[in-house]
């Protein structure tokens, strides 16, 4: 059975559960947000332990990046309460790397990849200091991690769709975080960015700091995660992955959606 | 020309001359607002704030005649024309929120309803017989003739504090425009940075009101950062040459427009501004429609190239004028179509990389390297020379061409 399936209501916010808020790296309660009438996540509760590689997983529109967004205050939450590191949002945001979708941003602008690596430090520069080589160097150590270093000086626009992802994970990177949000950071790459990029994301683990990443691919969350969290508009089953991936919940997140077949192939935990 | 020179010289008198430095930092301050307005792509929502000025000059106009004065004062009107531009602005924001219609359809609405209105005002100003309302329809299409000292001052000092402004943001205007989400993640407020930067372009727009009029003024925003980015793949220098751009336009046209007063002074610069937009569209290394042009028939000639090479190889009949052409130009073959020794020495070679791309598609999984197999890229470029004399040594020793 899913861990955990219930409204806020229950045991939400108004018990003051926040006994575990400040040893997550992330803890949600009650989330709900709505674009129209339509909630696209309803009474959320999810709780991201903090050193740990979390994967948030669900079918599509169950409201995965829109967790992430409202989580971050990108997109405003009807009701619900969110704490990273036991503190709110305004005061851990400089602990905090955010790497959106590559489809969101316009690649035809005028940047170059060492340009927006420093973007990244925008919030130690500030508006009017220069660029200094302690920054400089930050952020070519960020090109290096991700394979990108002999690519600062080229236009954005003139990336294949791999090296692209590499450069927000770079960005990410060059803010030095603690807690690094990824918004399906393997969606349309190679294979060879998909290794470089979870090289990178495990090495980061590795040094404590804490990953929660959108994730598409069913057959990969047992190799590269160890806390999962399902979603379809409703938490549906949360924990490590090695007790939370079963078969039970994903057919209960995933509904008709996966076949028999297809979920014996993922090599589940068994429920 | 004589007096087209003495103008561009500043000495074709004391009003021309006015106007020329005041039209020359109006157009380097609009280039470079101009600059993250395209880069937001929120250039549309300035020409409906441009048009929403029409009815608060005519608004600032009638109270002052109310109050008793000629409703002349330059202060007043602009005053009027700013708390409209934001009305309107601020009714678009809301539209585009509120109702399901989309930004263009909201533009489109407050554009023209206001513009109208406007023009309605007008015509009942025209009809009184207080004040002095000849020159309210100059704010249309800009006149200089009458330019005052004082108008220039507005402009230079207005248009400064604009260049300090955006020197200052550049940083968080540069982060909103290429990804509010992230720039919002970093904690900026992305609300207020878009704000700042409209306010930015009022501020333009009601200090080039005089000048360029409303109607024009979203050319002066618009047309230098579209000319800038032909020449750059950086936001810093795009917005120096679209400043550049938008200064010498608002330079040359005040200047052209001194020595001939029947021409009005707004569309000429734009005019001008649209001949360097048209200048760099053509010429531009790399973005320009030239450089395309020229990139696309330097690949044909490899494509030609390398076909009538394999041809030559295997000795099939080439009938193609252009393959013919560069093979001759080359020394590849004689004039009358027969190869030459270098012909069929580059055409062993070709064919035997053919043959070296199929061994390597066999023996190699990585798809990463045989996928770069484009009939065009040397495979030395793809594999070492190991690499490649290990494929060697499966094909086999070399055969003469036409052997076979």
């Amino acid at each position: 059975m899913p861990e955990r399936l219930r409204l806020a209501a229950d045991d939400g916010a108004m018990l003051g559960d926040h006994a575990d808020a400040a040893c997550a790296a992330l803890s949600v309660r009650g989330m709900t947000v709505s674009y129209g009438e339509k909630p696209a996540l309803f009474s959320v509760d999810a709780t991201f332990p903090i050193g740990a590689m979390s994967a948030i997983i669900g079918p599509n529109g169950a409201g995965k990046s829109t967790f992430l967004k409202a989580a971050l205050g990108l997109v405003p939450m009807v009701s619900g309460e969110v704490q990273f590191f036991g503190q709110t949002l305004a005061k851990a945001r400089g602990r905090i790397a955010y790497v959106p979708q590559r489809a969101s941003v316009d690649w035809d602008f005028p940047t170059t990849v060492i340009d927006v690596v420093l973007m990244g430090r925008y919030r130690s520069l500030g508006l009017l200091r220069r660029v200094g080589r302690a920054e400089m160097a930050l952020a070519q150590e960020a090109m290096a991690r991700v394979g990108m270093e002999g690519f600062a000086t080229r236009q954005i626009g003139q990336l294949s769709g791999g090296q692209q992802q590499r450069v927000f994970l770079a960005r990410a990177l060059a803010q030095q975080a603690d807690l690094y949000l990824l918004d399906e950071p393997f969606a349309g790459v190679d294979a060879a960015t998909e290794r470089a990029i979870i090289a990178v994301l495990k090495d980061l683990n590795a040094d404590g700091k804490s990953v929660i990443a959108v994730h598409h691919d069913l057959s990969t969350v047992v190799d590269y995660f160890d806390h999962v969290f399902m979603v379809n508009v409703r938490a549906m089953a949360q924990g490590p992955v090695s007790k939370a991936f079963t078969t039970a919940a994903l057919s209960q997140t995933y509904g008709g959606r996966l076949g028999a077949g297809q979920l014996d192939q993922l090599h589940p935990a068994r429920s | 020309m004589a007096g087209f020179l003495d103008a561009v010289l500043l000495q074709a008198g004391y009003n021309a001359g006015l106007v020329t430095i005041g039209a020359t930092l109006l157009g380097f301050a609009a280039g470079m607002a101009g600059t993250f307005l395209f880069l937001r792509k929120r250039a549309l929502v300035s020409d409906a704030m441009a048009h929403a000025t029409l009815p608060g000059i005519a608004l600032a106009f009638l109270v002052m005649v109310g109050f008793g004065g000629d409703g002349r004062n330059l202060a007043g009107l602009l005053l009027g024309a700013g708390a409209s531009a934001l009305i309107g602005l601020y009714l678009v924001d809301w539209i585009v929120r509120r109702t399901r219609l989309a930004e263009d359809a909201a533009i489109g609405a407050v554009l023209s309803v206001f513009f109208g209105f406007g023009v309605v005002l007008l015509t009942v100003i025209q009809s009184l017989d207080r004040g002095r309302q000849a020159g309210l329809e100059d704010f249309l299409l800009g006149a200089t003739a009458g330019m005052l000292m004082q108008d220039a001052v507005l402009i230079a000092v207005g248009g400064a504090l604009v260049v300090a402004l955006i020197v200052i943001l550049r940083r968080p205007m540069t982060l909103v425009a290429f990804d509010p989400g992230h720039a919002a993640a970093l904690g900026l407020r992305v609300g207020r940075i878009d704000l700042a930067m409209m306010g930015l372009v009022m501020a333009i727009t009601v200090i080039g009101l005089t000048l360029v009029g409303l109607i024009l003024i979203i050319a002066l925003l618009i047309i230098p950062p579209v000319t800038a980015r032909f020449w750059t793949d950086r936001v810093a220098r795009m917005l120096l040459i679209a400043g550049c751009v938008g200064g010498a336009a608002g330079y040359l046209g005040a200047a052209l427009s001194a020595t001939a007063p029947d021409l009005p002074t707004g569309p000429i610069i734009v005019l001008i501004a649209a001949g360097l937009f048209t200048f760099s569209l053509f010429f531009a290394p790399r973005r320009g429609v030239l450089a395309a042009v020229l990139a696309r028939r330097r690949f044909q000639a490899r494509v030609h190239w390398r076909q009538g090479l394999l041809s030559l190889a295997r000795a099939e009949p080439i009938h193609d004028p252009l393959t013919l052409r560069i093979l001759r130009a080359a020394g590849a073959i004689r004039p009358d179509g027969v190869a030459t020794d270098k012909g069929r020495a580059l055409a062993a070679k070709s064919l035997r990389d053919e043959r070296r791309w199929d061994i390597a598609r066999a023996i190699h999984q990585d798809t990463a390297l045989t996928g770069r197999y484009d009939g065009l890229t040397p495979i030395e470029e793809v594999f070492t020379a190991d690499q490649i004399a290990d494929f060697d040594a499966r094909i086999g020793p070399p055969q003469p061409v036409g052997a076979v």
